[in-house]
């Protein structure tokens, strides 16, 4: 009996996670508002571009959907926290246990910013012409860091939401902690526009930007119990 | 006035750097020139100022195990010193680059905005971005107890974000900085041996200059909350 505790503690923790990501999925659903927000946000600020870039060439394109993904993130990831109540936070305190609460918020952005990527990346290609030579791959690194953008600044959510001014002091913690990511991923992403790399070179940066998102991972499951308790 | 040892130690160390530093011999250079001597400077300004941030996350640490206000102060005050060396740190590296970088040949290097480009420069860069958030991200919480706990996640979290950085960025730019492989002055066989005389005490004694710095400050900053709590 005594050995089937910890795997029952982790069996619950997994159906906790499940049942909060399904909680927030739902929230997306029923609050609809919140989500046309943010589409209108990627498809107002790409209009913003595309009037003001005639003709971008692929060095400018590559780097301004860079900057676009950035700021969708954070716009749609705040709300991943800031939209918690003070109240209800108390209610989740009660019921789940820290670990389980942010491994799903965790979850859920990275799922949010897949798909805002993808609509990004749709829009950005409808409304400014696509320079790419392999399109899929430069989607897949699209994907890949939009995960990544998602899981860092969930965590800075988490650290803002205790704050004043919330949702400025997330822009200013989080640029300086993202540029090595970006930087990476603006480098990874010229693979696609037909730069030759060194033999092995982008294996090596998809290989680094996943362990960065481990190590995200591990410190918002170490760190996140601290921030948690009011 | 009664010093401790460490102190001793450090005014001795200071004086030796400073004065090893301007009169003992260095290995001629034809770019560098006498400017090599600024490497007990600038070079130790960066050392010092990684030290002291390492002892701040340290003390974020320990807050978060044991929740005691001196620990908060503690990472507070070391951060803020880091901080401060860290600027002087680009203000040595700016004087040492307009005498051996800044050619009016080479547009690559005419503006500032061309030396920002830097890998060594963007990681200082962002170094300093990173505490000046800290700062604001304190300043932003009113609640004293939420303040430190949740500055010092965020000194955890981004410290442990930071180091990967700083060894990443140089390895996807191309750089002038020295130590084009890495990290600048920690391997050996970079230096010669005779600058290594000076070099390493001097790094030491920045470091303790530093700390006495910053041990000042917490000092004044626990008679500061006493006498608002007693109040």
């Amino acid at each position: 009996m005594q050995s089937l505790l910890p795997f029952i503690k982790t069996l619950n923790t997994k159906r906790q996670i499940f049942a909060l990501l399904r909680k927030d999925l739902l929230l997306e659903r029923r609050q609809q508002h919140t989500l046309y927000g943010i589409l209108l946000y990627i498809a107002s600020t790409i209009f913003v571009i595309y009037l003001t870039l005639e003709d971008p060439d692929a060095t400018t394109w590559n780097a301004v959907f860079w900057i676009t993904q950035l700021f969708i993130c954070i716009n749609a990831v705040a709300k991943s926290f800031l939209q918690e109540a003070k109240g209800r936070m108390l209610y989740y305190y009660t019921i789940t246990s820290p670990v389980a609460f942010i491994l799903s918020k965790l979850l859920y952005n990275a799922i949010l910013m897949i798909a805002m990527s993808i609509i990004n990346l749709l829009v950005y290609t409808a409304m400014l012409g696509n320079p790419t030579a392999s399109y899929f791959s430069f989607a897949a690194v699209g994907i890949l860091g939009g995960c990544g953008l998602g899981l860092i600044f969930t965590m800075l959510a988490a650290i803002a939401s205790k704050a004043l001014q919330q949702a400025s002091l997330m822009a200013i913690l989080g640029f300086p902690l993202i540029l090595p990511q970006l930087m990476m991923l603006v480098r990874l992403s010229k693979s696609a526009f037909g730069e030759i790399f060194k033999n092995g070179i982008p294996l090596q940066m998809i290989l680094l930007l996943l362990a960065f998102d481990v190590l995200i991972i591990i410190l918002s499951v170490i760190l996140f119990p601290f921030l948690w308790k009011d | 006035m009664r010093l401790n040892w460490w102190k001793l130690l450090t005014i001795a160390l200071l004086f030796y750097a400073v004065i090893g530093g301007f009169l003992l011999p260095v290995p001629e250079l034809s770019q560098l020139g006498e400017t090599i001597r600024n490497l007990y400077f600038h070079v130790c300004m960066w050392f010092a100022m990684m030290i002291l941030f390492t002892i701040s996350i340290i003390h974020s640490i320990k807050y978060l195990n044991n929740k005691s206000a001196v620990h908060d102060i503690k990472a507070k005050e070391y951060a803020a010193v880091g901080s401060y060396l860290g600027i002087l740190g680009y203000l040595t590296g700016a004087i040492w680059a307009s005498y051996t970088w800044a050619d009016p040949n080479n547009p690559a290097y005419a503006s500032l905005g061309s030396i920002m480009r830097e890998p060594k420069l963007i990681g200082a860069a962002l170094a300093l971005l990173v505490y000046g958030a800290y700062f604001i991200l304190r300043s932003s919480i009113t609640d004293m107890d939420q303040r430190a706990r949740v500055s010092a996640v965020y000194n955890v979290f981004a410290y442990a974000m930071l180091f990967p950085t700083i060894w990443i960025i140089p390895r996807l730019l191309p750089s002038l900085h020295p130590g084009q492989e890495g990290n600048p002055a920690l391997n050996f066989n970079d230096i010669d041996a005779r600058m290594r005389m000076v070099f390493y005490p001097a790094v030491i004694g920045w470091t303790l200059l530093g700390a006495w710095i910053a041990g000042l400050n917490v000092r004044l900053e626990i008679i500061k909350e006493k006498k608002i709590s007693n109040v």
